[in-house]
């Protein structure tokens, strides 16, 4: 009797696992449907959606300058850079005039939000790895920003500081040694970072060549921001489609080329680097002057819409917002970078391990806050 | 409130008091309508200002395209028969190559023109360029076809406008429920829905 | 065996476990403690002094903590799993020496009897995976079993060795021919083995494997709580001691000082202070790698252990029979010991290197990308 090598695949039993919704390492409630073959992934199914609050639907029955704490709650790690891509596809409706020293405060805040952002990745996925070290050391720089973000916008969370036409209100006399101050720690601790986990053999051995995922395959699947360059695609909004002032400053661009996952943590060590360099320069050109372009009244942008693309931490993260002439939009729609990134884990899966698919999953860095809306 | 001495008061009050009112949204009724709602200006720089004119002169004719441009980018409206022949029109050609799919989006006009507006905001990363592809659906025939084979990227968000928006997207390989649950009724998407007489206890 | 022997038997079980428990419960306390030293906090400090008094507080919470049971457990399995973990802990004991004449049965099979009773955890294990119906739990029975089973094997084989050094099974022989030399000079491969076998056998960080949190979820203790989960960490942490006390013994040299000008009480205690010493020290390694380590994978962890330990293992045994049989010098047990210690260490080191590559990832200048667009 012949027995064909698929029959002995059809007959072999494979475990269906639920990881998540409670899961320590999903990184919110996020469920993967897993089968496995022993510890080998066969096939794997996402299921997002328990954390949809319905964000974009509730826009439209909010006034504008509402809206952004509502964006403050979608990529509750990256705060500002959400507020700032809402308000910028606002002031691109209204066509503003935002003042240089608004500008300049928004660049600085946002960038250290992306440190913040990257570094509470380098603390998880440390942890995702077995490692409890990074966690703390992440969480520790991360608590240095966010406590100047108290001290500016009075929140270390969701600070709904960033106005349609600039910020709530100046920043105090100290806020230039303060972040200086601050981001002299920081080189110094993401260096001590980069010293701890980047280069432990066992992490080595553990992400690279794991959940690799090609250029081509990258772009066809829309990834973006630390994912895409991560497999070589030369992408950073902030350069190829600047907005706000990004134009002004010399940075570098880290690109992986292999697109494992140790060049999309690497990407993002890297990242926290440049972030600095551009706080530097923007400090140094941190002009006096206004902090808003007033607006009477209640915003009421003229007809029309608009699509906005920034540069989130996680990201390509573009604002859709369709203007009827009223206070409120009649439609807001956000690409989340997170919930296009996310498509991706299926095909990085491919033979992998289960225990692999903890660190895939922290490796494309979702907000589950983003993904579900 | 009336004084309850004089009973008299409330019928000597209230025409006068109605008179005037009428009197005033006589008044003020046709200012608020008149307000002029501006539009949002065009405003395209250089490369869009090629890349428009590029699309119409070298636009294939079986297409029958209508460019455009909304605030800072071009954009490309298509009959819904149309859409896989423009997004492979413009994915393929050599001297487009929209090659990354940003966001598909549903705006609902149900009120305002009984169509739903399909848009799907393409990303040249070879050219740097931007472009929105539109595509209006009347309410009462709402499928398209899928361009989840085109750009892989189209799959989740289709599948959530088809769970909020109830647009049916033909070819696609799986219109599962993304966001909401399996058993939900309605669109809540729409502005139709009745989103504040949602009781959820 | 009269009435009085058995009182004894039962004064000295209790004896063990009680000391034993304490001792666990502070091995909880001071690896806090390391770990917020090493991850820059100040770890517990409120209940106590210095948060001396917090594994008290851990214990009184578990004690009194509901203890759950998963409606579709194996019941009987699930509760004998925690005592079967916990038995063959403290069944160990019985013939490890804390110093000269300070154990309970000093047998010529001592070493023998411990390595066949360190066997028995992994039934433990698995039966907690198999009895919590739970699929997380049964990968980490699984997970423990292959791993512990295959560690085993280095394990014995570096113990092995030692014995045959020693010419005896007995514990307290093996430490009292080590006056001169401690056999960690002698045999530093079979230490290095046998140190990262026994922490694979703890299953500790980078080992954990069958109990990674953030892959398995706790693993077979995923259902457990209450005590019968603080029994599962009772036995983890009196294991850990097993293990540094045995790596004391069998390659640290024990408690023999190589001068003590005392005698009588004052020796014996001063010998106790040695010992203890040395295993805190290698507890306390023990904690520093957990400090600083990620975990492998399973299969990562397999091939480690069976085409690299497994091996030299072997080889080492080989070589000092070689040498034991002709009569060489230990010198050139030593020099060829150290020779693949040295070997190991390159292949480990070796291995990584095939992934480290930092220049996977370069940093164009936006300039240079903004020159290009134009």
């Amino acid at each position: 009797m012949q027995v064909s090598q698929s029959k002995i695949n059809d007959d072999a039993i494979d475990l269906m696992i639920n990881m998540g919704p409670q899961h320590p390492s999903t990184h919110g409630v996020f469920r993967l449907v897993i089968w496995v073959d022993g510890e080998k992934i066969q096939k794997v199914e996402p299921h997002i959606g328990y954390l949809h609050r319905g964000s974009e639907k509730i826009c439209e029955s909010e006034s504008y300058n509402q809206i952004i704490t509502l964006f403050d709650r979608l990529d509750y790690v990256g705060n500002l850079n959400n507020e700032l891509a809402f308000s910028l596809a606002v002031e691109k409706l209204m066509d503003l005039e935002i003042p240089e020293r608004a500008q300049y405060i928004r660049v600085i805040l946002c960038e250290l939000n992306r440190i913040a952002s990257h570094m509470l990745f380098y603390g998880v996925y440390g942890l995702d790895a077995g490692a409890t070290t990074p966690m703390l050391y992440g969480f520790r720089e991360r608590e240095r920003i966010q406590e100047l973000f108290e001290s500016v916008t009075g929140a270390r969370l969701m600070h709904n500081y960033i106005r349609i036409g600039g910020i709530k209100e100046d920043v105090e006399s100290d806020f230039k040694d303060k972040v200086h101050k601050l981001i002299n720690d920081l080189k110094k601790s993401v260096d001590e970072c980069d010293d701890l986990l980047s280069n432990n053999e066992m992490f080595l051995v553990r992400t690279k060549n794991i959940g690799i995922i090609t250029a081509d395959e990258a772009i066809d699947l829309g990834l973006s921001g630390p994912s895409l360059r991560a497999s070589g695609v030369l992408e950073d909004i902030r350069v190829t489609d600047p907005y706000s002032i990004y134009d002004r400053f010399d940075f570098g661009i880290p690109v992986g080329s292999k697109g494992d996952c140790w060049d999309r943590y690497f990407v993002r060590v890297q990242e926290m680097r440049e972030s600095i360099k551009i706080i530097e320069q923007a400090l140094v050109d941190l002009p006096e002057g206004e902090i808003i372009t007033p607006i009477k009244g209640m915003v009421r942008p003229p007809k029309g819409e608009v699509f906005v693309r920034t540069e989130s931490p996680r990201g390509d993260l573009g604002v859709f917002v369709v203007s009827d002439g009223s206070d409120k939009p009649y439609r807001v729609k956000v690409r989340p970078p997170s919930f296009v990134n996310l498509q991706a884990l299926e095909l990085m899966l491919r033979d992998t391990y289960l225990a692999d698919a903890v660190l895939v999953l922290g490796s494309i860095d979702i907000i589950m806050g983003e993904v579900d809306r | 409130m009336a004084d309850p001495k004089n009973p008299d008061s409330e019928k000597i009050v209230d025409p006068t008091a109605a008179g005037k009112s009428d009197l005033k949204s006589e008044v003020k009724k046709p200012v608020r309508k008149e307000r002029e709602v501006p539009t949002v200006p065009v405003n395209l720089d250089e490369k869009s200002e090629q890349l428009s004119s590029f699309l119409e002169s070298n636009c294939p004719e079986n297409i029958s395209a209508l460019i455009g441009a909304e605030a800072d980018i071009v954009t490309i409206t298509v009959d819904k028969n149309n859409l896989i022949d423009a997004c492979n029109y413009l994915k393929n050609d050599n001297k487009l190559q929209f090659n990354y799919l940003s966001l598909v989006t549903v705006v609902d006009y149900e009120a305002i023109s009984e169509t739903f507006e399909l848009n799907y905001h393409l990303v040249s990363l070879k050219f740097r360029q931007k472009i929105a592809i539109k595509c209006n659906l009347s309410v009462n025939d709402l499928s398209i076809p899928s361009i989840s084979k085109i750009w892989t990227t189209a799959n989740w968000f289709e599948r959530e406008s088809h769970d909020l928006f109830g647009v049916i997207f033909e070819g696609h390989p799986n219109l599962a429920p993304l966001l909401l649950y399996e058993e939900f009724e309605g669109f809540p998407g729409r502005k139709s829905f009745p989103f504040h007489d949602y009781q959820e206890w | 065996m009269n009435f009085q022997e058995i009182l004894k038997y039962f004064v000295y079980a209790g004896l063990i476990f009680t000391v034993l428990a304490g001792i666990a419960a502070y091995l909880t306390l001071m690896e806090r403690k390391v770990l917020a030293w090493i991850q820059q906090r100040m770890g517990p400090k409120y209940v106590g002094f210095k948060g001396i008094l917090q594994p008290l507080a851990d214990g009184i919470k578990l004690i009194i903590k509901e203890d759950l049971l998963p409606s579709w457990s194996d019941r009987a399995v699930y509760w004998i799993a925690p005592v079967a973990v916990l038995v063959p802990a403290l069944l160990m004991w019985v013939a490890i020496p804390i110093t000269e004449g300070i154990v309970l049965d000093d047998s010529d099979l001592g070493l023998f009897y411990i390595t066949a009773i360190s066997v028995l955890t992994v039934m433990g294990l698995v039966m907690a995976g198999w009895g919590s119906a739970n699929k997380w739990a049964v990968m980490g029975g699984l997970r423990a079993a292959g791993q512990l089973v295959s560690y085993e094997i280095p394990f014995i084989m570096s113990i092995l060795a030692i014995a045959m050094l020693a010419q005896s099974l007995n514990l307290t022989e093996i430490v009292n021919q080590q006056k001169t030399f401690a056999f960690i000079l002698k045999q530093p491969l079979a230490f290095v083995i046998f140190f990262i076998a026994g922490l694979a056998e703890l299953g500790r960080i980078p080992f954990d494997i069958h109990h990674a949190e953030s892959e398995v979820v706790g693993g077979p203790f995923v259902e457990y709580s209450g005590a019968h989960w603080a029994v599962f960490y009772l036995a983890e942490y009196m294991n850990t001691f097993t293990v540094a006390v045995l790596t004391t013994i069998l390659f640290l040299g024990g408690w023999v000082w190589p001068e003590m000008p005392f005698e009588g009480r004052l020796h014996d205690f001063l010998s106790i202070l040695l010992f203890m010493f040395k295993t805190v020290s290698v507890i306390y390694l023990i904690f520093w790698i957990r400090g600083t380590y990620p975990r492998l994978r399973i299969d990562q962890l397999m091939a480690f252990g069976w085409k690299l330990l497994v091996p030299l293992s072997f080889l080492n045994v080989v070589i000092t029979s070689v040498v034991l049989f002709y009569g060489f010098s230990h010198f050139v047990l030593s020099a060829i010991s150290i020779f693949l210690t040295a070997v190991l260490f390159y292949m480990i080191s070796n291995r990584s290197k095939k992934y480290d590559s930092g220049e996977t990832v370069n940093v164009v200048s936006a300039s240079q990308l903004r020159d290009s667009q134009r």
